[in-house]
């Protein structure tokens, strides 16, 4: 019994890790970050992407004492496998016959695919080092997280929400608030969800492949676990090979035959242990005496391979949606005969940008490139619905970018730099942000409504949060001629509040990027 | 210990006096019945009180129907928020019947009014009574240029017939003059301008009174909103024997009484424009008693102090007994949207309590008191709307009057209920506007303000709003 005590703790750890990451990524009241916006950060790729030295050496550390337990009680994609694993059949009917089968485990021993593994690695590092983020962002397994919760999960958590919204709304109180539900990138949420479909047929059927096959950082974490301190040990006197190990080890790392277990893929879960009736199975420091087989040793007999490691994911074909460009004129200026109703409203459609907008406190488009694991944290937490993941290039992909639809980038907001864990967003002040040119707005005049209805509007201007618009008449020669609006491009941080109220469809001012922020 | 004896005396206390105050409540019932049958009662057992117009010696009812705010059916659950409700013809016809039934004999409509459907569903549900049982006011509602030359102004009077389906017009009112325009060419032209550019450059006002004189008219008359130099000016016609007015349609209510030119000096009080008419015999209709349910939906604690002067009845008798009370008053039209306003409405004129000197006094306070809230004084009648750039006017200031009234206005951050004060107002505001349709997309074209009876400086008052709305949301944090 006593060796149960590790499971326990692995699972209530797990548990409360997942809950802590999952409510990060659907909350959308920007309280619930100031309590577990650490757990983001402590996540290996964002804490390396980030040189959070503190974090990695305590990761190193731990993987060394520990073996691979990051990967069982940190990584919340690893955690939602295990849950997910539950799903198989002999989990869901633990009664009679079924019982039997669903104590002694389902899995089986497979040897290291070494070559996959290895191969993945090169072409992540590859990959993170020329910037092409969207690889990087494909293969990571807290962005692979990241994109399930803020697609999957949280407009689950906000449709609960507007329907309580409702219920507060008929009482007419004001403890719940709509929130708006909308597919932010259809790129990326068509591999959210197939990455989810996968794992899910993964988990169920192989448990941990994905970690041991894919997954760069279980790779590179695999490194340091063959040297841990501690690590699950065969006492060879006791074992009578009865394969009650090989069929728990949702890892598929223990060979009961040879009394040997691939450290470089146990994870640390701790179910083999409960399962070993005969206390063969020790998670200690060092081997007993009467241990035979060298303790690094790795197994790579290829005679067991009852099971086929599914590695092929065919997930390349990236939907690019190019940004349709809107051809709905702007409300007409209708003449006024009769009263009441409400004028239609054509909704507004995101300009083809030249350059795109990155979020402040990305300092350029290559730094975001470089750092962004398109973890969607800062999408999902975005509270002015302007961000939402690229599908300018196949580069790009799921990493953020800005357009002014359903809101602007507001001065006061910094919360996008508040969340990042990889530091593609650098943390800034509300005094940076006011003083950061993500881009500059751009004038039509065959759109500006004073030109084209002939009214007296002046909205940007009203709105512009830097006073970078001036309203000058039309007519150099004419003073009382309308008003059209001039940009003082020196003093425009680019964040949209022109764009989101211009009357004009699609709007007169529209926010070019710059590549390289600027500051004024 | 101290503390709870204190308590448990209090409720003691309190228990004895509400046995006390309900032993006098009924006491002060039975005294009352006893007086004069059935005027406390909501039911209408009396009968409704008439007032003689002596042009025409017809007999109108205190309670005139107002055809402004027509009950809609629901719409559909998918349909987008620009698609209108449609009026429910039934329930009209249906309230219809029952104010005939219960004495109310004169409606008041205009082309422009419910979209342009007023007539039209006004004159389905008269035309299944008798032409002699009802009065109809309908208008000259000339706002725009097109409709300034003679036969686009001949053509609204005979479009009125047509969709009221009758052959005359009991009462014709100028519509709302002393307001403001543009002409074609998008000039803004005076009140005065506006006016003669309306009704006398192209002759429709001297066309109406031949209208008269061959009976298509019975009464003619003006409504009035705005600059009183046009109010003035008419009645000073009327004095030179120039042209007779019949009636005169006016805004009275108590807070107006006195308050209307301090709430906004391009409004006049009703005080004066009444005395103006009583001294002239002119018969005055009332628009706006209730100011659109502004002086129905009020503050708590001046709902508690009408509540308590007045048990027994809503917050809105006080008002409709106000506007009908002078003796001058021809009827007062109330747009009654709902079956139970209209069975309220009946029963508190039928017949009508004067209010006393006491009460006038008791409600001059009371408009000292709402006029000390600095609401937005719209009343939601739909004039100003649609606005071409989508935004919702009247929704949006009814939001802040709401939150004017419930106390979620909170200027200083510093203020101890800012917090709950800001989350009720955004998230309310959210709730009842759609961000499209909110203040800060208002361009200020200024297309909305001529139209507003209340002349309402809607792009600035929309502005006012916006920017508190901004200074909540720059607040930052969460909700």
């Amino acid at each position: 019994m006593k060796n149960h005590y590790l499971k326990y703790i692995r699972r209530t750890l797990a548990l409360l890790m997942l809950i802590g990451i999952t409510w990060l990524f659907v909350d959308f009241t920007g309280v619930v970050h100031h309590h577990v916006g650490f757990l983001a950060k402590w996540q290996f790729l964002p804490a390396v992407l980030a040189l959070n030295v503190t974090v990695i050496v305590v990761l190193v550390v731990l993987t060394l004492l520990l073996g691979r337990i990051y990967c069982s009680v940190v990584c919340p994609l690893g955690i939602m496998q295990d849950l997910l694993a539950h799903l198989h059949i002999s989990h869901r009917f633990s009664m009679g016959k079924r019982k039997k089968a669903g104590k002694l485990g389902r899995y089986s021993y497979s040897p290291e695919r070494k070559w996959l593994r290895y191969s993945v690695l090169a072409v992540f590092i590859v990959a993170l080092v020329a910037g092409l983020g969207s690889v990087v962002a494909l293969l990571a397994p807290y962005s692979s997280f990241g994109r399930i919760a803020a697609n999957l999960f949280k407009p689950i958590y906000e449709l609960g929400n507007n329907v309580l919204a409702d219920r507060s709304a008929a009482a007419g109180n004001y403890d719940y608030y709509y929130v708006d539900l909308w597919i932010r990138s259809l790129p990326t949420f068509i591999i959210a969800a197939a990455t989810f479909v996968v794992l899910t047929i993964l988990a169920i059927f192989g448990g941990r492949t994905y970690c041991n096959t894919i997954c760069p950082v279980g790779t590179v974490l695999s490194f340091l676990s063959r040297f841990s301190l501690l690590k699950i040990n065969f006492d060879t006197a006791k074992c009578r090979n009865c394969s009650a190990c090989t069929r728990a080890c949702k890892a598929s790392c223990i060979d009961y035959k040879n009394h040997a277990v691939d450290y470089s893929r146990c994870v640390v879960c701790g179910n083999c242990l409960g399962a070993c009736k005969f206390g063969a199975l020790h998670y200690s420091p060092k081997k007993a005496a009467h241990i035979t087989p060298a303790p690094t040793q790795t197994v790579t007999t290829p005679s067991l391979t009852e099971r086929e490691g599914n590695g092929s994911l065919s997930r390349r074909a990236f939907l690019i949606s190019s940004a349709m460009l809107a051809t709905s004129a702007a409300a007409t200026k209708a003449q006024k005969t009769v009263d009441g109703g409400l004028a239609a409203i054509a909704p507004k459609q995101p300009p083809k940008r030249q350059t795109p907008l990155t979020p402040p406190g990305s300092l350029s488009a290559a730094h975001l490139a470089q750092h962004c694991t398109g973890c969607q944290l800062c999408v999902a937490q975005c509270p002015n619905n302007v961000l939402r993941p690229s599908a300018d290039s196949w580069l790009t992909v799921m990493q953020p970018t800005m357009s002014y639809e359903r809101g602007y980038c507001r001065p006061e907001c910094t919360r996008c730099s508040n969340v990042c864990p990889t530091g593609a967003i650098r943390l800034i002040s509300h005094e940076d942000k006011a003083a950061i040119q993500i881009g500059h707005a751009v004038w039509n005049r065959e759109l500006c409504v004073p030109l084209t209805d002939g009214v007296d509007c002046g909205n940007c201007a009203r709105h512009c949060p830097a006073g970078a618009i001036t309203m000058v008449p039309f007519d150099p020669d004419d003073e009382y001629s309308i008003n059209i609006p001039t940009v003082n491009e020196s003093r425009c941080i680019g964040c949209g509040a022109c764009e989101y109220v211009c009357p004009a469809r699609p709007s007169a001012l529209h926010v070019e990027g710059h590549e390289v922020h600027r500051t004024i | 210990m101290n503390k709870q004896l204190n308590r448990r005396n209090f409720i003691k206390y309190l228990s004895g006096a509400t046995v006390a105050s309900s032993a006098l409540l009924t006491a002060c019932k039975k005294a009352m019945t006893s007086d004069d049958a059935g005027s406390a009662q909501p039911a209408a057992d009396g009968t409704m009180t008439m007032r003689l117009n002596p042009n025409t010696d017809d007999h109108v009812s205190l309670l005139g129907y107002g055809m402004m705010r027509l009950p809609e059916l629901p719409k559909p659950k998918d349909a987008p928020d620009h698609q209108a409700a449609e009026f429910d013809q039934e329930m009209i016809n249906r309230q219809v019947d029952y104010a005939i039934e219960h004495g109310v004999n004169y409606f008041d409509t205009s082309p422009a009014y419910c979209r342009g459907l007023s007539e039209r569903c006004t004159g389905i549900a008269l035309a299944r009574h008798d032409r002699k049982d009802f009065y109809i006011a309908t208008k000259m509602s000339n706002f725009w240029p097109e409709s300034w030359t003679p036969e686009g102004a001949k053509g609204m009077f005979e479009t009125s017939l047509r969709e009221l389906q009758v052959d005359y017009i009991d009462y014709l009112l100028l519509h709302s003059i002393g307001g403001t325009a543009r002409d074609a060419e998008g000039n803004g032209l005076s009140s005065w301008e506006t006016f003669e550019a309306r009704y006398m450059n192209n002759g429709i006002l001297d066309w109406l009174v031949e209208q008269k004189q061959a009976g298509r008219i019975r009464n003619l008359g003006f409504s009035y909103h705005g600059d009183v130099k046009v109010f003035d000016h008419l009645l000073q016609w009327h004095d030179e024997g120039r042209y007779h007015w019949d009636f005169v349609q006016i805004e009275l209510n108590y807070l107006d009484w006195f308050y209307a030119d301090e709430i906004n000096p391009r409004n006049t009080d009703a005080a004066y424009l009444y005395a103006e008419l009583e001294k002239r015999g002119i018969p005055a209709v009332i628009m706006e008693p209730l100011l659109g349910g502004r002086l129905a939906n009020i503050s708590d604690e001046i709902a508690a102090k009408l509540k308590q002067r007045d048990p027994d009845h809503s917050v809105a008798t006080w008002a409709f007994r106000f506007a009908g009370t002078p003796q001058g008053v021809l009827t007062v039209l109330s747009g009654m949207t709902y079956m139970e306003h209209l069975q309220e409405n009946v029963a508190t004129y039928s017949p009508l309590h004067p209010i006393t000197e006491d009460e006038h006094e008791f409600l001059m306070q009371i408009a000292e008191e709402i006029y000390g809230m600095k609401t937005v004084p719209c009343n939601e009648c739909q004039y100003c709307m649609p606005c071409p750039y989508g935004v919702n006017i009247p929704a949006i200031f009814s939001h802040y009057n709401k939150c004017i009234r419930e106390g979620y206005v909170r200027q200083s951050s510093l203020d101890p209920a800012y917090r709950q004060a800001r989350r009720a107002f955004l998230v309310g505001y959210d709730r009842s506007v759609p961000r499209l349709r909110q203040a800060d997309h208002c361009i200020g074209c200024g297309q909305c303000a001529p139209h507003c009876p209340q002349q309402i400086d809607i792009p600035s008052e929309l502005r006012r709003i916006d920017e508190y709305t901004e200074s909540l949301r720059a607040a930052g944090g969460p909700l």
